[in-house]
């Protein structure tokens, strides 16, 4: 959790500065990749070799495997170039804003429709 | 002098264009945010402009975390979009109005505004979506646009009320430039949301419509935030809220609102819409 790492003073938020940065460097630029159709091709012809090309820790291949976003994070990769990850897995930013809450999608749908309507 | 005739700002979350590809425009969920457009495209099929300032942030088109510009011009005569990996279409290239940028751009360095220049440059939703929402069909072709991007993916990023100071920097310019041009200004994104940890799904619907009215009537009161402030008001990606702090920046002379509108959720996000228009200064 955030609220235990000094250097993320946001409860539940993983801000992307300098630490993130260096530490999610091969990761975010896997994902990058992500923007040809080729390199998801490649992807996911192989996802473990790809991996390897770009240099991800264990923990970063075990987050990509789990497909666990917050781990993925955790690891350094900014929400921007995950996005793309989870596009290759046909998510959008509703179906990860609900696997990171931890809710079903209707359950996220109708916590953004309360915020939205100023009820919460 | 060029004419700085008014200004829009909008949101540009990739859901929008994928609800106009799929023509959901009059669904239940969508229809109150398409709504609020049509006297925007009106205002801008009357009024013409020939010039549009841009202000967005690239999302991980163009700018990867090996060189990443704080803030970035467009100098060229032509962008183009660009496969951005999660399947929105790619749209028509983008007009520049590259001796308008070069002028802006060497006016900024001058100034103390040290900005990337870019002749070649991808554009990714956060210009391209709020082009095709003004002018559906992506009838856009006859504007010029100058592309302005802002880093808002990784900290240090700007502060609002250095974005500010960058607006105001570029209405200087462009006041400065001889022509009889007609500029509007977009700033896009926002307002609150964030799409990142188990925080996702923040939103702030009273921040967000209090961010509309001090941007038309009090702007400055808006550059007391610091970044962080804005992330812990309305969610991590709140901080696009500097590229409308950035539009505001640049008009110097008397506002007046024309229209507006403001929908939440939109995907994740609040979704604000404001048409300001602009005479300049004596």
């Amino acid at each position: 959790m955030t609220a235990n790492d000094p250097t993320q003073p946001v409860p539940g938020t993983y801000l992307f500065d300098g630490n993130m940065a260096k530490k999610g460097y091969g990761l975010n630029k896997m994902c990058f990749s992500f923007n040809e159709q080729s390199a998801r091709d490649e992807f996911n012809k192989d996802p473990d070799a790809y991996c390897a090309k770009f240099g991800l820790t264990e923990a970063q291949i075990k987050a990509i495997h789990e497909r666990d976003i917050i781990g993925l994070l955790q690891q350094g990769g900014s929400i921007y170039y995950v996005a793309k990850f989870a596009g290759l897995l046909k998510l959008n930013m509703q179906d990860i804003g609900a696997i990171q809450t931890g809710m079903s999608l209707e359950e996220f749908k109708a916590m953004l429709v309360k915020r939205g309507s100023g009820e919460e | 002098m060029a004419n700085i005739i008014g200004a829009v700002t909008t949101s540009h979350i990739p859901a929008i264009a994928n609800a106009m590809a799929n023509k959901a425009e009059e669904t239940p969920y969508w229809k109150p945010f398409f709504d609020g457009y049509p006297p925007v495209r009106k205002w801008l099929n009357d009024k013409k402009p020939d010039v549009i300032v841009l202000f967005y942030n690239d999302h991980g088109l163009e700018f990867f975390i090996d060189k990443k510009p704080t803030f970035a011009i467009g100098v060229a005569d032509e962008y183009h979009n660009s496969d951005e990996g999660w399947g929105i279409a790619t749209i028509p290239p983008v007009t520049g109005e590259s001796e308008l940028s070069w002028h802006i751009a060497n006016s900024l360095v001058e100034d103390g505004f040290d900005m990337t220049i870019c002749q070649e440059m991808k554009v990714d939703h956060g210009l391209t979506v709020p082009l095709s929402l003004m002018w559906p069909g992506n009838e856009y072709g006859h504007v010029k646009v100058i592309p302005v991007c802002i880093n808002c993916e990784q900290h240090p990023m700007p502060q609002p009320k250095r974005c500010y100071a960058l607006g105001q920097a570029i209405g200087k310019a462009i006041e400065s430039f001889d022509s009889d041009m007609t500029v509007a200004i977009f700033g896009t994104g926002g307002l609150s949301h964030q799409l990142d940890g188990e925080g996702a799904g923040t939103l702030n619907r009273k921040f967000d419509l209090e961010c509309m009215d001090k941007l038309v009537e009090s702007p400055e009161e808006l550059t007391t935030y610091s970044n962080l402030d804005l992330v812990k008001i309305g969610g991590a990606q709140t901080v696009e809220l500097n590229m409308w702090i950035a539009m505001r920046g640049v008009l110097r002379g008397k506002v007046t609102e024309l229209h507006r509108n403001y929908h939440a959720p939109i995907s994740n996000t609040g979704a604000g819409l404001l048409l300001l228009e602009h005479e300049m200064p004596n």
